[in-house]
C-alpha cells in the first residue's frame, strides 16, 4: 500500500507513507491489541456477572403477569372508569370468566393470584377459590357471570380488587420500589403505606446507621494502629502486619463462627466477666443476637480494610514537616493536629468508603450474630428470594442498594482511583 | 519512634499509654482468630473453656472433633465439593484476568478507566445482589444448581483480585524486555512465555491465592446459585452456625486458619520476591 505523496516536504515514513498517518495506524493497531487482550474476559464478566444485575434490575420493574394471565379483562377494564365506586359491568367479568378458565386450566391463576396478594391481601385466596369454580362453567351457556362471580365470593363486586388489577396491569410497574420505600400504588396515584405495614424505610436507615456505626469504630480502632504501623521501623512494623493480614485472609465464617462463640451468654467473655467478678453468674451480658453483636464483630471484621489503606498513606507522610512543625514551637497535639492529620485524611476517607460499601451490602455476619434487631436489608433480600418468593420486591431493594453503593464507588473512584486499591 | 532521653513524664506516659491501647486493639484483630485454635480441642462438647482445660490436663483435650470432621460424610462431602469448585474457578480468573491485565497495561487503553470500573464491580457490588441476579439469570439458563454455574460464579467473583495485583506488578514492568525479544525474532506468545511470564509470575501466583481463597471462603453465591449437591465447606458451616450449632465447626475453623496462615505467607514471600525482581526493594 503505497499513498500519493500529497504535499512536498511531509515527513515520510520508510515505507513512503506520511510519517503522521503511519504513527496514527501503528496507535491505532496498539489500541487494537490491548483490547482484542481484554476482550475476553470483558465478555466473560458481561454474561457470568453484568447480565445477573441487569436481569435483577429488570425483575424489579417487570409485571407482565397481569396482562400475560387477563388479556380479556385487561382490555375489557380500560374503559371501566376506576373511581365510580362501582364494580366493573358484565362485559368484564364475561371477559374475566373466559381468561381464568384459560388460566385455572393450565394452572396460572394460583400464581397470578400471589402476585396480586403483595399489593391487596386476600387476593390470593380470591383466585384460588374463583379458579376452581370457574373451571366447571360453561361460557356459552352460564352467563351472566357477574352475579356468578360475586356468588363464587362477594369481593367481586368490591372496586377495591378491580382497581388493584387495573393499576397493576401496565407490563412495566413501578409498585416493586414503592413497596420498597414503604408506599404502594393506589387508585389515585402513589400513597404511603399504613404505619403497622412500614418496615423498609426503618430496615435501610438501620442499614445505613449500623454501616456508620461500625465505619467511625474501624476509624477509632484503625487510626492508632496504622500509626504504629507507618512508624515502626520496617522489621517490627512488619511483624505486627502479619496480626493485620491474618485476620484478613481468614475465612468470614470462622470469623464469626469465633464471635459466635465469644460472645454468647455461657461464652469465653461472659465466663471471664463471671470470674473476675464484674458480671454476677445469673445476669450475663446479652451480647450477641443484637445490633451490638453485629457492631462488634463486623467492625472485627472489616477493620483490616480501614487499616491497610490509612497505613499506606501514613507510610508517605515525611516525619520532618512533624520535626519542622515542633521547632517552630508548635505542641505535640498542635504538630499532630494542624501538620500530620490533615496528611492522613485521604487514607482515612479511603479506608471509611471501602468499610462503608462493604458493611452495607453485608450479609452473612448480621443473619448469624443479628438476632432480630441486628440485621440488615440483605437479609430481607434474601428472604424475600428465598422464602416468601417475592422476587419483585427483592430485586427492587436491591435495585436500591445497588444504587446507594454505586454511588459511593464512583465516589471512591474519584477520590482514590480504583487502581489504586492495594491488597496486603 | 523511640522515646528521646529528655521526654517529659507526660511524654512517657502518653507514649506508654499509646503503646498499651494500640496493643489491645491488636489483641481485639488475633484473639478470636487465636481463641478458636484450642477450644477445638476440647473433650467435651462446650464452647467455653473446662476447668480441665484451664489445668492444663491432657484429659480435657482430645481429637474427637477432628475424627467427627474426618468422618462425617456431610462434611466430607462440602470439602471434597470445595475442593472441586476453587480450583476450577481460580484457572478461569487467572487465565482470563492475567491477560486482560495485560492488556490494561499497555500504554494506549480506549476507555481504560470505565473498563477498569466494570472489571472490578465484582468485588465492590454487595455480595446479596450479585447472589440474587445470578440466581435468577442462570435459572434462566439452566446453570442454576449446576457445577458449571457455581465455578463461573466464583470466578467472576475471583477476577478483581487477580487484576489488582497482576496490574500492580506490571506497574514496574520494563516494556522494552518484550520489545528486545521481538527484535531478537521471538514471536508473541514465546515472548510472553519466556520473557514476560517469568516476571510477572509472583504476581499471577498471589492473583491465584485471592482468587483461591474467595470461592473456597464464599458462602452467599453458592447458597443461591448451587444445589445441595454442590454444598461447600462454608456452606455447611453455615447451616451449622444457624441451625445446631456443633463443636465439629471449630475442627473445621481450624483448619481453615492453618489454611490462611500457608496462604498469608506464600502470598507475603511472593511480594518480597517480586519487589526484588522488579528491583523496587
Amino acid at each position: 500500500m503505497s499513498a500519493p505523496i500529497e504535499e512536498p516536504g511531509e515527513v515520510l515514513a520508510a515505507d513512503g507513507t506520511p510519517l503522521k498517518r503511519s504513527l496514527a495506524r501503528a496507535l491505532r493497531v496498539q489500541k487494537l491489541r490491548a483490547l482484542m487482550l481484554i476482550a475476553p474476559l470483558l465478555i466473560f464478566i458481561l454474561v457470568t456477572f453484568i447480565l445477573p444485575v441487569a436481569d435483577m434490575l429488570y425483575r424489579s420493574v417487570e409485571n407482565q403477569i397481569v396482562s400475560e394471565t387477563l388479556p380479556k379483562t385487561v382490555v375489557a377494564l380500560e374503559s371501566w372508569d376506576a373511581d365510580s365506586g362501582e364494580a366493573p359491568d358484565e362485559a368484564v367479568f364475561a371477559a374475566l370468566a373466559a381468561d381464568l378458565q384459560i388460566a385455572a386450566e393450565q394452572k396460572i391463576h394460583t400464581k397470578l393470584g400471589t402476585r396480586l396478594n403483595y399489593e391487596n391481601p386476600g387476593m390470593a385466596s380470591l383466585f384460588r377459590k374463583s379458579g376452581r369454580q370457574v373451571k366447571k362453567w360453561d361460557l356459552e351457556t352460564d352467563g351472566p357471570f357477574k352475579e356468578q362471580f360475586v356468588d363464587v365470593d362477594e369481593d367481586w363486586a368490591d372496586p377495591e380488587v378491580w382497581q388493584t388489577i387495573k393499576t397493576y396491569a401496565p407490563k412495566i410497574t413501578a409498585g416493586y420500589y414503592l413497596n420498597s420505600v414503604d408506599m404502594k400504588l393506589g387508585a389515585d396515584g402513589v400513597e404511603v403505606r399504613p404505619e403497622s405495614e412500614r418496615i423498609y424505610l426503618t430496615l435501610f436507615g438501620r442499614t445505613l446507621f449500623m454501616s456508620f456505626v461500625i465505619t467511625a469504630s474501624c476509624i477509632v480502632l484503625g487510626y492508632p494502629v496504622a500509626w504504629l504501623l507507618a512508624n515502626l521501623p520496617m522489621k517490627t512494623s512488619n511483624l505486627l502486619m502479619i496480626l493485620v493480614l491474618l485476620p484478613f485472609w481468614t475465612s468470614l465464617l470462622v470469623r464469626t463462627s469465633a464471635w459466635k462463640i465469644l460472645l454468647q451468654q455461657q461464652g469465653v467473655i461472659n465466663d471471664i466477666l463471671v470470674w473476675i467478678g464484674l458480671v454476677a453468674d445469673d445476669n450475663r451480658l446479652v451480647m450477641i443476637n443484637n445490633q451490638l453483636g453485629t457492631i462488634i464483630a463486623m467492625t472485627h471484621i472489616l477493620l483490616p480494610f480501614m487499616i491497610l489503606p490509612m497505613y499506606s498513606v501514613m507510610q508517605s507522610i515525611q516525619p520532618t514537616y512533624l520535626r519542622a512543625a515542633k521547632s517552630l514551637g508548635a505542641t505535640n497535639w498542635t504538630a499532630f493536629w494542624r501538620v500530620y492529620f490533615p496528611q492522613s485524611v485521604p487514607g482515612i476517607g479511603a479506608g471509611s468508603i471501602l468499610v462503608f460499601i462493604l458493611a452495607i451490602g453485608y450479609y452473612i455476619t448480621p443473619a448469624l450474630v443479628g438476632g432480630t434487631s441486628g440485621t440488615f436489608i440483605s437479609n430481607r433480600i434474601a428472604f424475600h428470594i428465598s422464602i416468601s418468593l417475592n422476587w419483585g420486591l427483592a430485586a427492587a431493594l436491591g435495585g436500591i442498594l445497588l444504587a446507594v453503593v454505586l454511588i459511593f464507588y464512583y465516589a471512591y473512584d474519584k477520590i482514590v482511583g480504583i487502581d489504586n486499591v492495594k491488597l496486603g | 519512634m523511640s522515646l528521646p532521653s529528655y521526654a517529659t513524664t507526660g511524654e512517657k506516659a502518653w507514649y506508654y499509654g499509646f503503646r498499651v491501647i494500640t496493643g489491645l486493639i491488636f489483641f481485639f484483630l488475633i484473639a478470636p482468630i487465636l481463641v478458636v485454635i484450642p477450644l477445638s480441642f476440647n473433650a467435651q462438647d462446650f464452647f467455653t473453656f473446662t476447668p480441665e482445660m484451664l489445668r492444663l490436663d491432657p484429659e480435657g483435650y482430645s481429637l474427637k472433633h477432628y475424627r467427627d470432621f474426618f468422618s462425617n460424610s456431610d462434611w466430607q462431602h462440602a470439602m471434597v465439593n470445595s475442593l472441586k469448585i476453587a480450583p476450577m474457578a481460580t484457572v478461569l480468573s487467572v487465565s482470563f484476568g492475567t491477560l486482560a491485565a495485560i492488556g490494561l497495561s499497555q500504554p494506549h487503553v480506549p476507555f481504560r478507566r470505565a473498563i477498569m470500573a466494570i472489571l472490578i464491580s465484582p468485588m465492590i457490588v454487595p455480595l446479596i445482589i450479585s447472589a440474587a441476579g445470578m440466581y435468577f439469570f442462570y435459572s434462566r439458563i439452566g446453570l442454576q444448581g449446576t457445577y458449571i454455574g457455581v465455578v463461573l460464579a466464583h470466578a467472576a467473583l475471583g477476577i478483581p483480585f487477580v487484576i489488582i495485583t497482576v496490574t500492580a506488578t506490571l506497574v514496574g514492568f520494563d516494556q522494552s524486555l518484550t520489545r528486545a525479544a521481538a527484535n531478537m525474532g521471538a514471536n508473541p506468545v514465546t515472548t510472553f512465555f519466556r520473557v514476560q511470564m517469568p516476571l510477572i509470575l509472583p504476581g499471577v501466583i498471589s492473583g491465584a491465592l485471592f482468587a483461591f481463597i474467595t470461592s473456597f471462603d464464599e458462602v452467599i453465591v453458592v447458597l443461591f446459585v448451587g444445589s445441595a449437591g454442590q454444598k461447600t465447606l462454608p456452606w455447611q458451616m453455615f447451616i451449622g452456625l444457624r441451625e445446631q450449632i456443633s463443636p465439629t465447626i471449630l475442627a473445621v475453623a481450624t483448619i481453615l486458619v492453618a489454611i490462611s496462615i500457608a496462604l498469608l505467607t506464600t502470598v507475603e514471600l511472593l511480594r518480597r520476591r517480586s519487589e526484588k525482581l522488579r528491583g523496587i526493594a
